[in-house]
């Protein structure tokens, strides 16, 4: 520049403050509008009533486009207190559908009582433990919520938090 | 190959691979620009940045908008208006801007006019400008028919329809820009892609070329004064700031542009939040019908004297249908500003309106004719209004037409050309 | 000052054009209406004072629960909206609450002669007539039989209806709110047969129309589109600003955000233009 300036350009400065301030300020307005939208948000909850459901009982459904696997245990479908999700004074398995390897969604087969999986050949047993082929953990467990004999899919219930900090 | 050896900071490691200290006194800090202007020199960049902040608009709302004449409305009125964080925001902000960038736009062309900035050297920028004002037409007219609201809609078959007016392939024509026998999906989605694309791709080449042919013949000045710019700029550049004519673009010129900018955005965000039915008719909150026209459909504001010609010529002369006599005036009207250089019969004699003795009464003529033209294009057309619309038109003509004749005029008192 | 001549000039023609292409042309195209007559002064007031247990009696003397439910006094609605709808053309609405949503007058006059009272008379004729039949009395004072009535229904309507269910009661049965997941009650094909058009979807009207012509429509329709199907609905000053608010809760649900980040937007650029101001003065101090 051809001028020199012989002192600090303190209006400049606080102009350009000003300036940049409003600049981040339109940012963060910016990234709100990028977040997902309030019916995208709501329909990440999911309430599922688990008292039709008879022991041995298989439920699939979606949630934020993930299968979700709800299985009413019977008698003889070993307990399994690290991972079983109690609503109602009865134990159930419910996990993501998903199978720990490489994500394929494995069958699940009365008989057996195992869910496998048709791409590797991995087997997972009625609490959803990995017990055979490829796949690397057990499936996972999706956040709940217990209410009565409602699950609430999405939230992070006490019981879950329970569950998760007991694996670790 | 350039010498390259170890910088002594950023600028230095940037300029060495860059020259951006000499990018930098190029198209700033030694771009001279006169100082003997006013605030209507800062038109310009209130231009860019209403355009950048159109951009910046339509980019968030191109991210929830759907150009699907089923989906278009709701993902407008529904989701981003009443869903998205902020969406009522960016569509309040692109509809005012879009209707402000044209008030700024006249202000910006009239400035020209007024001060015979069209001329001598600088037609190429009157005629990119011109060009820009109809690009920026065609943008405003394809994005208004994306909310496919009643008003989109039958803006959009009026408009359409005009085409069939061309001989021999009118017809034909009009089926091939609507992509369909009526206005219909197809429609929508090719000028979506104008809007979005297109279009704003020809703007951002036209103000390039806007800008670099400003750059030869300088910015003009209050008094058209020509003066030598390299003289001035040493003496700028030898401290004698204040003796000099000229100023540089950073900081001095720029920093009366961005308070004019502070002004205009703080007036435009008033607007946006609380007075905004001028930009967002209040028709086009209704859903686009294809069996019902509104009882009332005008075109947004800044149409309105174009219209107001094309519908000005309301009975047949001469044997010639009305219908064709204001299509052809309102083609004229619409070409006519762009040869506005070659119509001045003085072309290299630059002046301030008020100091040319016959074109200063042509300039404000026009200025009244064409506010006269846009409030009766908005009125009904009936009784009395039809007549003032004609007389409005008519004067448009002539206006056009004697200006090569007054211009002549005015060359000849002042004993040929300078 | 120069510079504040120029800004005189651009400011008026500015103004000329805005005052030329709004407010004028809009009164232009829009001649001013009379306001909302919130008494229905046109069907004249009723003198006789209502007794709501005689009303009761003549109410299911009277056979109106041939067409009308009571969901509130447990009477169900002969119908379902499927048969009603191509019964009628339009599903009638259940009275629950019509003693507290329509003005007293307007309904004593309804029940008298329906097509009068609702403005509807240009589209009925003895050749087609409307679905509500006239009540002829019960053999005594007309007036009195029907000024019971009306006291009857407004003894069981509740007194506070929240806005949402104005809207349901007194305009669900043509009208879609899409936007609120709400959908007519009466089926579209049957109502565009009755109507001669297919009643608008109210989502975003209270943006298409302002309130001031919501206020004096829905009073009147006639008023702001004379000959449209659209009846009279007869609703009290206060359940019909009910509807106004409702529709501007879904047509409009972020006015209040808007209204209050204005300011913010405004007082900052008020601060970033003094800021310019200044910063110029400074830059130009070396320069003029």
């Amino acid at each position: 520049m051809a001028v020199e300036q012989s002192r600090r350009d303190f209006i400049g400065m606080a102009f350009g403050g000003v300036a940049a301030v409003g600049g981040v300020i339109a940012l963060g307005a910016m990234k709100k509008t990028w977040d997902p939208l309030p019916s995208v948000q709501s329909a990440g909850f999911i309430t599922v009533d688990l008292s039709p459901m008879s022991e041995g009982d298989m439920k699939t459904l979606q949630w934020r486009g993930k299968p979700i696997f709800i299985l009413k245990k019977t008698a003889d479908m070993k307990k399994n207190e690290k991972r079983d999700v109690v609503a109602g004074n009865k134990d159930y398995t419910v996990i993501i559908g998903l199978c720990t390897h490489l994500g394929c969604i494995p069958t699940w087969t009365p008989a057996t009582k195992q869910f496998k999986c048709a791409c590797h050949g991995g087997e997972f047993d009625a609490s959803g433990v990995n017990t055979f082929g490829p796949p690397p953990r057990p499936m996972d467990i999706p956040p709940f919520k217990i209410d009565g004999e409602k699950l609430v899919l999405g939230e992070e219930g006490p019981e879950y938090k329970k569950l998760v900090s007991k694996k670790a | 190959m350039a010498e390259y050896k170890k910088a002594d900071g950023m600028i230095d490691w940037l300029d060495q691979r860059l020259a951006v200290k000499k990018l930098m006194k190029v198209m700033m800090t030694e771009y001279w620009i006169p100082k003997n202007i006013n605030f209507l020199w800062a038109m310009g960049v209130v231009l860019v940045v209403l355009f950048k902040i159109l951009i910046i608009s339509g980019i968030f709302l191109l991210m929830y908008y759907k150009p699907d004449i089923n989906s278009a409305f709701d993902s407008v009125n529904y989701t981003i208006m009443q869903e998205v964080e902020y969406g009522w925001l960016w569509r309040h902000v692109h509809g005012v801007a879009a209707s402000a960038i044209f008030l700024i736009i006249y202000i910006h062309m009239f400035t020209g006019i007024y001060y015979g900035s069209y001329k001598k050297g600088r037609e190429i920028i009157w005629l990119t400008g011109m060009a820009l004002f109809g690009i920026f037409s065609a943008e405003a007219f394809s994005g208004y028919m994306l909310p496919w609201g009643q008003m989109s809609y039958w803006a959009a078959q009026v408009i359409t329809n005009l085409f069939g007016g061309i001989p021999v392939i009118g017809e034909a024509l009009v089926i091939w820009i609507r992509g369909d026998f009526l206005v219909a999906d197809a429609t929508l989605t090719r000028f979506f892609m104008l809007h979005v694309l297109l279009l704003p791709l020809a703007i951002i080449l036209l103000i390039a070329v806007h800008f670099y042919a400003l750059r030869f013949p300088h910015v003009n000045n209050q008094d058209a004064e020509e003066f030598d710019f390299d003289k001035e700029a040493k003496k700028y550049l030898d401290g004698k700031t204040k003796e000099s004519k000229v100023v540089p673009f950073w900081p001095v010129f720029l920093s009366k542009d961005f308070f004019v900018v502070g002004v205009f955005l703080t007036v435009f965000f008033y607007l946006v939040c609380y007075h905004y039915d001028f930009a967002m008719d209040p028709i086009n909150f209704e859903p686009a019908n294809n069996m019902k026209t509104p009882a009332h459909i005008y075109p947004e504001w800044y149409f309105l004297w174009s219209y107001e010609v094309l519908r000005g010529f309301f009975f047949d002369i001469g044997g010639v249908a009305a219908m064709d006599i204001g299509l052809a005036a309102f083609g004229f009207a619409n070409v006519i500003f762009m040869i506005l250089p070659f119509l001045d019969r003085n072309p290299y004699h630059v002046a301030p309106a008020h100091q040319r003795p016959l074109f200063k009464y042509w300039f404000w003529i026009l200025v009244l004719d064409m506010i006269v033209l846009t409030v009766y294009g908005k009125l009904p057309p009936t009784g009395n209004n039809a007549w003032v619309g004609f007389y409005a038109a008519l004067t448009f003509i002539v206006l056009f037409i004697a200006l090569p004749i007054i211009t002549k005029m005015e060359a000849k008192c002042q004993g040929g050309d300078k | 000052m120069r510079e504040f001549k120029i800004l005189g000039v651009v400011l008026f023609f500015t103004a000329l054009i805005y005052w030329g292409v709004e407010p004028f042309a809009h009164s232009q195209m829009h001649p001013h209406v009379d306001p909302a007559d919130f008494a229905f002064k046109d069907l004249g007031a009723t003198d006789k004072k209502g007794d709501a247990a005689k009303g009761a009696e003549n109410f299911m003397a009277a056979g109106c629960i041939g067409c009308h439910g009571v969901s509130s006094q447990g009477l169900v609605a002969p119908m379902d909206n499927a048969a009603a709808s191509v019964a009628f053309g339009v599903v009638p609405p259940d009275l629950s609450t019509a003693g507290t949503l329509y003005d007293k007058n307007f309904l004593i006059a309804l029940i008298k002669e329906p097509t009068k009272a609702l403005k509807v008379e240009h589209k009925f004729s003895e050749a087609k007539p409307h679905p509500m039949v006239q009540f002829f009395g019960l053999g005594g004072d007309i007036n009195q039989e029907v000024a019971d009535i009306v006291a009857y229904l407004q003894s069981i309507a509740p007194k506070d209806i929240d806005n949402k269910k104005v809207f349901e009661d007194a305009c669900q049965r043509c009208h879609d709110m899409k936007y609120d997941k709400v959908f007519s009650t009466s089926q579209k094909d049957a109502l565009k047969a009755y109507m001669g058009t297919t009643p608008p979807d109210l989502s975003m009207m209270i943006r298409a129309k302002s309130k001031d012509y919501l206020s004096t429509f829905i009073n009147n329709p006639q008023k702001q589109l004379a000959g449209t199907s659209m009846p009279r609905v007869g609703l009290t000053e206060v359940s019909q600003n009910k509807v106004i608010a409702y529709m501007e809760k879904v047509g409009d649900r972020k006015k209040a955000e808007r209204d209050d980040l204005g300011y913010k937007l405004i007082a900052y650029m008020a601060l970033f233009t003094l800021l310019a101001y200044l910063w110029k003065v400074k830059i130009w101090k070396k320069v003029h």
